[in-house]
């Protein structure tokens, strides 16, 4: 028997309504009891000295790219999850778009195959579409007997309309959620950052926000003619936001993630960076993604939203390219951002500058999404997203004041691409425990 | 062995010409003052006069090196440099690469070491993708000169068009500048607002609304980011914009926009938007008519206009030697290292 007790740390488990200072008894890889003074009592322990620190569920990510197989010279699952750890996530969700993509019980399978010895645990996506082709189904039931948690053909939209009326009809049949990547090929063509002044100072085509809001409207119709649960990936735009609270309204099931980078960032950062004048221009790819990085009052409703629960999760879209795909031509250059790694210390910008508070924060990132999913309705994921007696013992430890600079040549990633690099964030994840075993520690964490 | 290398008329007359001049290299004009601007063409100014001698050849450049490296086709904007290289006494050498560098299989930062590997003082470079030069300029430590990125900027040929118009109206400040057709994918008239502007002249952008850029109008930008694009007035009708011009440009019309599904048709935007002499009986009377080339004629402008007695068509494709001319000179200023043939 194998005792793990974190003491005197500030637990926040908004699953379980938990807030206040208590000590977390985990017994061969699950939670035994949470409380204060409980880990006293418990002999032959490891011991943490969680003091001064707040220890939560570990963070749930619906939307990772692992790029494993096919794309292993930008991220791997061993160094995908890696990075998943280093961020304070012990569930992440692997989109399909690899290569081959995962449209098959076989994909699917040599995924988990690969992730049982992955640092955290990794709940595969399959395709909506056969080689994410955007022509036919792909095979749902045997995807989700397979271990498939969603289907997304992320990275593109479903364009044909008929085509995912009838993926959103098929997925009721296995209570699969459809997540969308919302942006109407058509409205994006050519397009390389969000359509507007920035864009125009940069001699770069556009993508427009309407791309997005048009194909969210539609979905929502959709979804609403066939009862299915419709998922909006990565929410970017207030008229998103605007058409996602209504439909919630009306009860149709829609849930929505939005990126820690959508909610800090905008179309500036792609031209000027952070704090720069407007006279020394670039184009950065580090802050090339799709959907693109739009305006400050796009920021303002995804925050709105996030704190009102129209948008329940946060997810990182995390999107790691190697130098090669990045350090090229602006318009050629590789969409997405690494973000794992970053989550965390970014979301904590929503905490300093009074949009939400740290409760709500860790909710966003753990129970959110879980619930958004009916996650933890899964067999062996009873209890995801909390610390609830009897769970895995997911926990993340943080530090929510100390102040830390982005170094991205430090990432566990192989993506090394991220706007924030050299940007002093306040918040950081100092350990991680999956399934019981520490998977990441900051050096200055004193064990007991 | 001549020591004599610049002409005196508003010439600098040492090996660093101009005390001020801060660039490494010219990538757009968006971060051009006043002051410098005026250096570029005081400069050309000199230029041009070296360009009107029996024997238009300095040796201010003599053993340094200038690539064109084209990305894209051209024909005046990379016969424009190597003139103007040579002129100054420089090797010139010129790349066309007919295929992206992403086709091509060697990375654009690759070839841009490569080529200062290989000594080169200056490369021009002509890309199809906007920031190209950007990209170019972080790596490496040779000085690259923008000769156009996809829709983003063509700072050479900007300065070239403010300096015809310098030599055709002295100051141009309060004058009325208008430019008419496809703005959005448009990297001369881009960086023509930021030139002129700067020197203080009233700009007016027109065209149909599918091929103006969103944000171009100051209400379309939040307060903060006022200065993110130049001052200009965006019109729709032409009549309105011409009204009173001094100076009328004429943009190229792509023939792709009809595909596009940005116009209906070549005709129709030819009747709405051809910059005509009936058009131009709205103008200032003394009004010139200005095209970056090459044009079509019957479509953005009519034919008679074109070569009419207002147009300064050609003496702009001169005026570019010159200007080119200066930028080389007053980059070799800037390097590391020093001009060799100035004055020593």
């Amino acid at each position: 028997m194998s005792t793990l007790a974190i003491h005197n740390a500030r637990v926040i488990d908004p699953g379980l309504g938990r807030d206040g200072i208590a000590d977390v008894v985990i017994v061969d890889g699950r939670i035994s009891r949470v409380g204060p003074d409980e880990g006293s009592a418990v002999i032959d322990a490891d011991r943490i000295d969680a003091t001064g620190l707040v220890v939560t569920p570990g963070f749930v990510d619906l939307h990772t790219h692992l790029r494993e197989p096919g794309f292993t010279y930008k991220e791997t699952i061993r160094t995908g999850t890696a990075a998943a750890a280093a961020g304070g996530f012990t569930t992440v969700c692997a989109m399909p778009n690899t290569n081959p993509p995962l449209d098959s019980r076989a994909a699917i399978e040599s995924v988990l195959r690969e992730a049982e010895t992955a640092t955290v645990r990794v709940l595969p996506i399959g395709c909506i579409t056969r080689g994410r082709a955007g022509a036919e189904l792909a095979p749902a039931g045997e995807l989700q007997a397979a271990g498939a948690v969603a289907l997304s053909d992320d990275g593109d939209a479903v364009a044909d309309p008929s085509l995912m009326r009838h993926a959103l009809e098929y997925s009721t049949a296995f209570g699969l959620p459809i997540s969308q990547h919302c942006e109407d090929p058509s409205l994006v063509r050519d397009g390389h950052m969000h359509e507007g002044w920035v864009a125009t100072r940069m001699g770069l085509r556009g993508r427009p926000a309407s791309a997005e809001e048009t194909m969210v409207a539609r979905d929502i119709a959709l979804a609403e003619l066939s009862g299915a649960h419709l998922h909006i990936a990565h929410v970017s735009s207030a008229g998103s936001v605007a058409l996602i609270r209504a439909a919630r309204a009306r009860g149709a099931h829609v849930t929505a993630e939005v990126t820690p980078h959508h909610l800090v960032l905008t179309h500036e950062e792609v031209a000027f960076g952070f704090g720069a004048d407007y006279t020394h221009l670039r184009y950065n790819t580090d802050a090339k993604v799709n959907p693109p990085l739009r305006e400050h009052s796009d920021v303002a409703a995804l925050r709105a939203a996030l704190r009102d629960g129209v948008i329940e999760a946060i997810a990182t879209d995390h999107a790691p390219h190697a130098r090669m795909d990045k350090e090229i031509e602006f318009d050629v250059a590789a969409a997405g951002i690494s973000g794992l790694e970053t989550a965390f210390g970014l979301c904590m910008t929503l905490v300093t500058e009074g949009d939400l508070d740290l409760p709500l924060l860790i909710e966003r990132l753990t129970i959110g999404p879980v619930r958004a999913w009916q996650l933890d309705r899964q067999p062996g994921l009873e209890g995801l997203g909390t610390l609830a007696p009897g769970a895995v013992a997911d926990i993340a430890i943080l530090d929510p004041a100390t102040r830390w600079t982005v170094e991205p040549a430090r990432f566990l990633s192989m993506g090394r691409n991220t706007p924030l690099g050299g940007r002093e964030l306040t918040g950081q994840v100092v350990a991680t425990i999956a399934a019981g075993r520490v998977v990441h520690r900051l050096e200055s964490v004193a064990a007991l | 062995m001549t020591t004599e290398t610049m002409p005196s008329a508003g010439a600098p007359t040492s090996s660093r010409p101009a005390p001020a001049w801060r660039h490494q290299h010219i990538l757009d004009l968006d971060n051009f003052g006043r002051d410098e601007i005026e250096a570029v063409l005081d400069t050309a100014d000199s230029m041009r006069e070296i360009l009107d001698r029996r024997i238009a050849r300095v040796p201010a450049l003599r053993g340094r090196t200038v690539v064109n490296l084209f990305y894209e086709p051209s024909t005046r904007t990379r016969a424009s440099f190597e003139l103007a290289g040579k002129a100054l006494g420089a090797d010139v050498i010129s790349l066309t690469a007919a295929m992206s560098s992403v086709q091509k299989g060697e990375s654009l930062i690759d070839t841009v070491r490569t080529l200062r590997a290989m000594r080169a003082d200056v490369i021009v470079m002509r890309h199809s993708s906007a920031g190209a030069a950007y990209l170019a300029a972080e790596h490496t430590d040779a000085s690259i000169i923008n000769a156009g990125d996809g829709a983003h900027a063509h700072p050479t040929q900007a300065l070239l068009d403010l300096y015809t118009m310098r030599q055709h109206f002295g100051d141009l400040a309060g004058k009325r500048v208008v430019m008419v057709g496809d703005i959005s994918h448009s990297r001369v008239a881009r960086s023509d607002m930021w030139g002129l502007t700067a020197l203080g002249a009233r700009v007016v952008v027109c065209g149909p609304p599918t091929l103006l850029p969103r944000g171009l109008r100051a209400s379309e930008r939040p307060a903060h980011a006022e200065s993110a694009l130049p001052p200009v007035t965006v019109e729709t009708d032409i009549e309105r914009a011409i009204e009173g011009a001094h100076i009328v440009m004429a943009l190229r019309l792509q023939s792709e926009r009809q595909q596009g599904g940005l116009l209906p048709s070549v005709g129709e935007y030819a009747r709405r938007y051809q910059v005509t002499a009936q058009r131009l009986a709205r103008a200032h009377p003394d009004h010139i008519l200005m095209h970056p080339g090459p044009k079509n004629e019957g479509v953005e402008i009519a034919a008679d206009v074109a070569t009419g007695d207002r147009s300064i068509i050609e003496e702009q494709v001169t005026n570019g030697v010159a200007v080119r001319m200066a930028l080389l000179y007053l980059l070799a200023g800037y390097a590391p290292g020093d001009v060799d043939g100035g004055s020593r």
